[in-house]
């Protein structure tokens, strides 16, 4: 059970997090709080052009939602502003169980999340903010 | 001294597994579990005597005002407060915080007035006070804790001063185990001619009280973390204080004479006791207070110091652990974390092993920062708790954190 969870991909992720850090004059900071239990995340993005061309992402919280702010960079760098938008809405019903998460992907690590109610707020929490952060930006 | 073995047959859910786990509820801090007596209470009343209280004049609402009322005696009693009529059934320690932040808050602050509170208050003994503050222009000071977990208590005594209206205290830490010294803060705040608040959700529970002793002007309450049902806690206030206040809601059973353009009001306790009560919870609550009048609560108290200082000794073997609060006069909960493991991961993977505890930032956000952490680990014992259940949580701590240490 415990593994089903918690597996090698998220525990990668967490205790070698992708793009942890800051970005200096970022086009996009957005700093969300989990009122749950109080962890905190920011997001930086910089564009060039349409196109991400840069994500950090800094702040404090469980393995659950910093090993998915960490695939959430890999996934949205380089990503045009509707391709960003698509794969957040598409993160967010996967979590939801209204779509299939991708195979032979690590987002697919954080499908044993479902499972548990209270944690999925967890596992958006940083695509929650950078979906606040391109609003924010139009 | 109690058998804990044997009062545990009285709690039906400490005998459920949580999959193939035996249940280790060490959650109690939340709220705590049912004795089936307190269960009984509620079946019985809906069963037999279910009526509207106060003016019904026929057999099932006499008995049940009685009972009703029977209960505001027994927990007045317990509260060692002289006279039943300073006690006011509310929804728990939440309401009876804010009913004084708008029944005497107010109607008394003003501005330049002071509010003296903690750096360790539960968000339910904070946000009232700063709604008050802001439609006063009151202000709030704040005593600091020392890195201890205990009160600057030297701090407390200049911040305490001729300023001050109301010192508001939680009595208990819900997250540090502290016990403040309140009956001295009660006397500060005489001394400078305040009033003393004490938020009793975390000492009821787990300690003789006596309103008296303490010195204090109003008490607070939840009934669903001393075995009571959930939607009924108090408020205990000094009679004459009471009577000088407004009232708090509005509506039925308050008032003494309506006309369309004004009204006055009962006589306390009624004042505040507007609507239709918890009339069942109120009563499951006299029940709870039977329950722990009958163990005890030196004996609850002994227990639960003996097992909190069992568990913190313990925990704190493990290799990394940070424990928080005082090491000695603590209560019966253990708030920690780990320097590899998150909080929140920590109870995910307790819950595996049927072990219920609590993670986060425990309804007290400002000394999270001022501890410097966005949440910790906490488990709470209360009078059925066990060493063994103690073990075991010790056991899982340990395979966790070996678990998240494998990966690193």
């Amino acid at each position: 059970m415990m593994r089903d969870l918690y597996t090698q991909v998220i525990m990668d992720h967490y205790q070698r997090p992708r793009n942890r850090g800051e970005l200096e004059n970022p086009d996009i900071e957005e700093h969300l709080l989990n009122p749950l239990c109080g962890d905190e995340v920011t997001v930086y993005a910089a564009f060039d052009g349409d196109k991400v061309s840069d994500v950090k992402f800094g702040g404090r919280g469980c393995s659950i939602s910093q090993a998915s702010a960490s695939m959430m960079t890999e996934r949205l760098m380089g990503k045009s502003r509707e391709a960003a938008e698509r794969e957040i809405s598409g993160f967010k019903a996967m979590m939801v169980g209204e779509k299939e998460f991708p195979e032979m992907d690590d987002l697919a690590a954080l499908k044993g999340v479902i499972q548990y109610p209270s944690r999925i707020k967890c596992a958006t929490l940083a695509w929650t903010a950078f979906q606040k952060g391109l609003d924010g930006r139009s | 001294m109690y058998n804990v073995q044997e009062i545990r047959h009285d709690f039906s859910i400490l005998k459920r597994r949580v999959g193939e786990k035996k249940l280790v509820y060490l959650d109690n801090a939340a709220t705590s579990q049912k004795p089936r007596r307190v269960i009984e209470a509620l079946t019985e009343h809906y069963e037999q005597h279910n009526a509207n209280i106060q003016r019904g004049v026929h057999r099932l609402a006499e008995e049940a005002t009685a009972a009703y009322e029977g209960s505001r005696e027994k927990i007045a009693r317990f509260l060692g407060a002289p006279d039943s009529c300073g006690l006011i059934f509310t929804r728990g320690t939440t309401e009876s915080i804010n009913l004084v932040a708008h029944a005497w808050g107010r109607k008394n602050l003003r501005e330049g007035d002071e509010v003296v509170l903690t750096e360790a208050e539960h968000h339910s003994n904070l946000v009232p006070w700063q709604l008050a503050a802001r439609d006063t222009g009151a202000k709030l000071r704040f005593v600091p804790i020392l890195d201890d977990g205990t009160l600057d208590m030297e701090e407390a005594e200049r911040l305490i001063g001729p300023r001050t209206k109301l010192v508001s205290v939680i009595h208990a830490s819900n997250v540090l185990a502290t016990i403040n010294p309140v009956e001295r803060l009660a006397e500060l705040a005489h001394d400078a001619g305040a009033l003393m608040l004490v938020d009793g959700a975390q000492s009821a529970p787990h300690l003789p009280v006596d309103v008296e002793a303490l010195g204090c002007d109003f008490f607070a309450g939840s009934g669903h973390k001393m075995l009571g049902p959930t939607g009924v806690g108090f408020l205990w206030g000094r009679p004459e204080i009471l009577d000088e206040m407004d009232p708090f809601l509005g509506g039925g059973e308050m008032i003494r004479e309506v006309h369309l353009d004004h009204s006055t009001w009962n006589d306390i306790p009624h004042k505040f006791e507007a609507g239709t009560m918890n009339i069942a919870q109120a009563i499951g609550l006299g029940a709870a207070v039977d329950y722990l009048d009958e163990l005890g609560m030196e004996n609850v108290r002994e227990h639960e110091r003996r097992l909190g200082e069992y568990a913190y000794r313990r925990l704190s073997e493990i290799e990394g652990i940070v424990l928080y609060g005082p090491e000695e006069d603590r209560t019966g909960l253990v708030s920690f974390s780990l320097p590899d493991v998150h909080p929140h991961d920590l109870s995910q993977i307790l819950d595996e092993e049927g072990i219920a505890i609590r993670s986060g930032h425990h309804c007290c956000q400002p000394l999270m920062r001022r501890l410097g952490v966005a949440a910790t680990a906490r488990a709470s014992f209360y009078l059925y708790n066990t060493e063994e259940e103690v073990d075991a949580l010790v056991g899982a701590v340990t395979r966790a954190r070996e678990f998240f240490g494998a990966f690193a």
